[in-house]
């Protein structure tokens, strides 16, 4: 680290108040940020990060609180006059066209009429000089996910910035991607560049962060250097409590196939979506199968077919204890012990506007019976909301408020609870703690262990590495609409994993399958 | 100082009852300026139109004798609705079914049973359903849109009604005029109060909002309706098919709109005539939003959308008003319901500040 020119920080925040309707997003918070100081702003979701950045960044204005740049009282007032200032932000979501070339977009990004070839130059040349190889005249849509992020992060270099601020930038990067970005950030920082670094993920931060600002429920909790602190002392910063890590369970415990798919292939009739190639797994009861990959590559295709939402032209492609199930729908699965969790809760998994006593009965309704003559069994189908609430610690005003009004993880909590309470001989989860908080997660992770122990099958779809590390005992992975061999989680790496991950698939599961075989 | 609009944390729940009050209020204010525009005084033009049509039991059961055709379309609409079925044709499964149950009439009018309109009803019911089958066919195999081909199918329907009252219907003793022989006292709908029209086809309407509101509150296939309106994605979830609540909601909105046909013709018309339908399958649509898609609030905006068409009568008689004040008043609620709806997920807040978002 470089802390060059003056004594001053390079941003200083005093007190900043942010209020929203019924929540106080940021309270008194202090942040300090120096010269090519590479700074983790670390906090479960909710914990107001975004909040901050936005504070930071223009877009919002709080209520109160002071920002100084290099030492001076400032007033950031839009995002325009944060660009001038020399704040640069790369947001978790791109906004690019696809159909537009790389240099094209950049355009857009800039003020003024821009000279194209002129401008073309200059990306070649910012993007070698960082590491960050980009050819300007690609279109959008043929690029990977890696590359469009490095658009986003050459747009902003391109405008010289003093700060940058990165929002989750590594959570739709493979673990290689995500090593070529962290050494563009450390050259950058070098070069006297802040960088804003946002992220929940404990081990990047432990390895690239200089300092780390703590938030919790709004508040500031604490400032730290994040190398001399263990990932787990830093996570109980961020949640407040002593963290228990899932048990992992015992390997012999595995029992006879439950799930066998074979020769899956599917054609997407979604215009952006993936062909399904040649899927082939098993999963026995009593363990977990972790299915990793970036998302877009089949997951969703798969996932509807494993659910029954699509069905697959020949019953045999899927095998329920040896049963052909590949023809049935929703209902029938479940009828026969099949239980899902979908990765969209809200509007997939159930419906927002709905109580929870009606999304209780949404798929639990056969397998609870909670149809008597016909007519709903309202009160029998709140008992079960009920249950669902106090066994997975749900936290909720009551049963008869909307799903959209929980929180997303405490909503999670009730799908995953819905669909385990039902007893299920096969359950298929999708992203299990997606935007949970880490309490949230630790107690669902716990509750899928308890369930593969009980002897059910599990297959769990995530593109968090670090959970299917944890809970699975076999990983395979999805890319471009193929599946590798599965390998026992102690057989494999994550830089293996990380390799299936960002397409060289092919050639990977053809040496592992003779390698297997 | 800036007027925004802000979204609501959550539905306010009370804004839901609120805005149609309101909407009334503005149509009642906005209907003032306009008699007095036209030269009337507003607040006589007001009685003649809300007080007078129902001053005497015979207006008040005129008002339920209008309301029933309206009631019986409502709620039958509200079901597809609910479900983000979109039959506005409902005029035309009510022609349908008009000619069904009167041409059931026409060809057994020398019979002389009890069993004749039971009979009238039931093929009332199923002409509007099999009418709204079409748009159903199309929506599931071809993915038509059913706004289109439902409204296309009411002007189809009402020609045909013509086609036959002007030919094979046609009364033979009726002196060539376009009228079928005037329906028989056992194709007749009982008269419940003497010296009134008030007839039985109101009790069918009452019992069709009953047996929907237990099916929509009470039955899965209710539930069906109401997952796969609110989130489709969800209803696939927890497999629902799609197209079997399609065909569900076209046909039962079909039936119910067929009913109300039948019960016009066999009520308050007495005969098959090339109109029978002051666009009740229209202002049908305005009661199931009024209504809130709600059983209960179905039979107040009938109720209330009755009025309208009792009171441009009435202002027609009195106040030499044309008809179309009807019409006019009607497109009104509507309109105002339609923009006060905002107020349920939105509210209006004053910014002094004006910088947000760029």
């Amino acid at each position: 680290m470089s802390t060059k020119d003056t004594g001053h920080p390079r941003l200083e925040l005093k007190g900043i108040t942010k209020a929203y309707p019924g929540v106080l997003a940021n309270d008194n918070i202090n942040l300090k940020i120096l010269p090519g100081e590479i700074h983790a702003l670390l906090g479960e979701n909710g914990a107001g990060k975004s909040t901050l950045v936005k504070a930071i960044y223009g877009v919002l204005k709080a209520d109160s609180g002071q920002i100084f740049w290099n030492g001076s009282p400032t007033k950031i007032a839009s995002p325009h006059a944060a660009r001038n200032l020399g704040i640069g932000m790369i947001f978790q979501h791109f906004s690019l066209f696809e159909a537009m070339t790389v240099t094209e977009n950049i355009a857009l990004g800039m003020p003024g009429r821009q000279n194209m070839s002129a401008l073309a130059k200059r990306i070649t040349e910012v993007s070698e000089n960082y590491g960050l190889p980009l050819h300007p005249d690609r279109q959008v849509h043929t690029l990977s996910v890696g590359e469009k992020q490095r658009i986003e992060i050459v747009r902003c270099l391109l405008q010289d910035p003093k700060l940058l601020i990165m929002d989750e930038p590594t959570s739709v990067l493979t673990p290689q991607e995500a090593d070529k970005m962290f050494e563009t950030l450390r050259r950058l920082s070098d070069e006297g560049v802040s960088i804003l670094y946002i992220s929940h993920k404990l081990d990047e931060i432990k390895a690239l962060c200089h300092k780390a600002t703590i938030l919790r429920g709004g508040r500031y909790i604490s400032e730290c250097d994040p190398t001399k602190e263990t990932a787990k002392s830093l996570a109980e910063m961020m949640i407040g409590t002593d963290l228990t890590t899932p048990r992992h369970q015992d390997d012999s415990k595995r029992g006879p196939v439950r799930l066998k798919v074979h020769n899956l292939s599917t054609d997407s009739t979604d215009q952006f979506g993936v062909d399904l190639n040649l899927i082939n797994f098993d999963v026995r009861s009593g363990e977990i199968l972790g299915i990793a990959g970036v998302a877009g590559n089949g997951q969703v295709e798969l996932l509807e077919a494993l659910s029954g939402e699509a069905l697959s032209n020949a019953p045999e492609h899927v095998l329920l204890e040896g049963h052909p199930i590949g023809n049935l729908g929703p209902v029938d699965r479940r009828k026969i012990g099949v239980a899902f969790v979908p990765e969209d809760r809200l509007g997939h998994g159930s419906v927002p506007e709905m109580s929870l006593i009606d999304n209780a009965f949404l798929s639990a309704y056969n397998t609870k019976q909670l149809l008597g003559g016909g007519l709903i069994n309202h009160s029998k189908t709140k008992k079960f909301a009920e249950e669902i609430v106090a066994k997975f610690d749900v936290r909720t005003a009551g049963v008869s408020h909307a799903a959209s009004s929980l929180s997303g993880g405490n909503l999670q909590k009730f799908i995953v609870g819905r669909e385990m309470m039902q007893d299920p001989k096969l359950i298929i989860i999708a992203h299990p703690t997606w935007g949970v908080d880490a309490g949230a997660a630790a107690s669902i992770h716990q509750a899928i262990i308890d369930l593969a122990e009980k002897g059910a099958a599990v297959l769990v779809v995530s593109q968090d590495l670090d959970e299917l590390f944890a809970i699975s005992n076999r990983i395979a992975v999805i890319a471009e609409g193929r599946l590798s061999v599965s390998r026992d989680i102690h057989e494999i790496t994550i830089e293996q994993i990380g390799l299936l991950m960002g397409g060289t698939t092919g050639i990977a599961s053809e040496k592992e399958a003779q390698s297997v075989a | 100082m800036l007027l925004k609009i802000v979204k609501r944390p959550e539905p306010a729940r009370a804004m839901v009852y609120v805005t149609p009050i309101l909407a009334l209020a503005l149509t009642v204010l906005t209907g003032m300026s306009l008699f007095t525009f036209l030269g009337v005084d507003p607040v006589e033009a007001l009685q003649n139109f809300f007080i007078l049509p129902i001053n005497d039991q015979y207006g008040l059961t005129e008002l339920f004798v209008k309301a029933t055709p309206l009631i019986l379309c409502a709620i039958g609409l509200s079901v597809g609705f609910r479900a983000n079925v979109w039959n506005i044709g409902a005029e035309g499964q009510l022609t349908i079914g008009a000619i069904f149950g009167g041409g059931l009439f026409v060809y057994f009018h020398d019979v002389d049973s009890i069993l004749l309109l039971p009979a009238m009803v039931l093929m009332g019911a199923v002409g509007g359903a099999l009418w709204a089958a079409i748009p159903a066919y199309l929506k599931t195999r071809f993915n038509a849109n059913e706004i289109l081909t439902s409204l296309m199918l009411v002007y189809v329907a009402t020609l045909l009604l013509s086609l036959l009252v002007h030919g094979p219907f046609r009364d033979p003793d009726g002196y060539n005029f376009p009228e079928s022989r005037i329906f028989s006292d056992s194709a007749t709908m009982p008269i419940l109060l003497e010296g009134t029209r008030l007839h039985f086809g109101t009790i069918i309407a009452f019992l069709a909002v009953i047996t929907t509101w237990i099916m929509l509150a009470k039955t899965l296939v209710g539930f069906q309706i109401k997952v796969i309106g609110a989130a489709p994605k969800a209803g696939a979830y927890a497999g629902f098919s799609q197209k079997k609540i399609v065909w569900f909601s076209l046909l039962f909105g079909g039936a119910m709109a067929g009913l109300a046909g039948v019960s016009e013709v066999a009520g308050p018309v007495g005969q098959l005539l090339p109109s029978i339908s002051p666009g009740y399958g229209f202002t049908a649509i305005i009661v199931a939003f009024l209504g809130r898609l709600h059983p209960v609030g179905i039979i107040f905006a009938g109720l209330l959308m009755a009025l309208t068409y009792l009171g441009g009568e009435t202002a027609q008689i009195n106040l030499g008003m044309p008809v179309a004040v009807t019409g006019v008043f009607q497109g009104m609620v509507l309109f105002y319901l339609l923009a006060c709806d905002v107020l349920v997920n939105y509210r209006f807040q004053l910014n002094f500040f004006g910088k947000a978002t760029s």
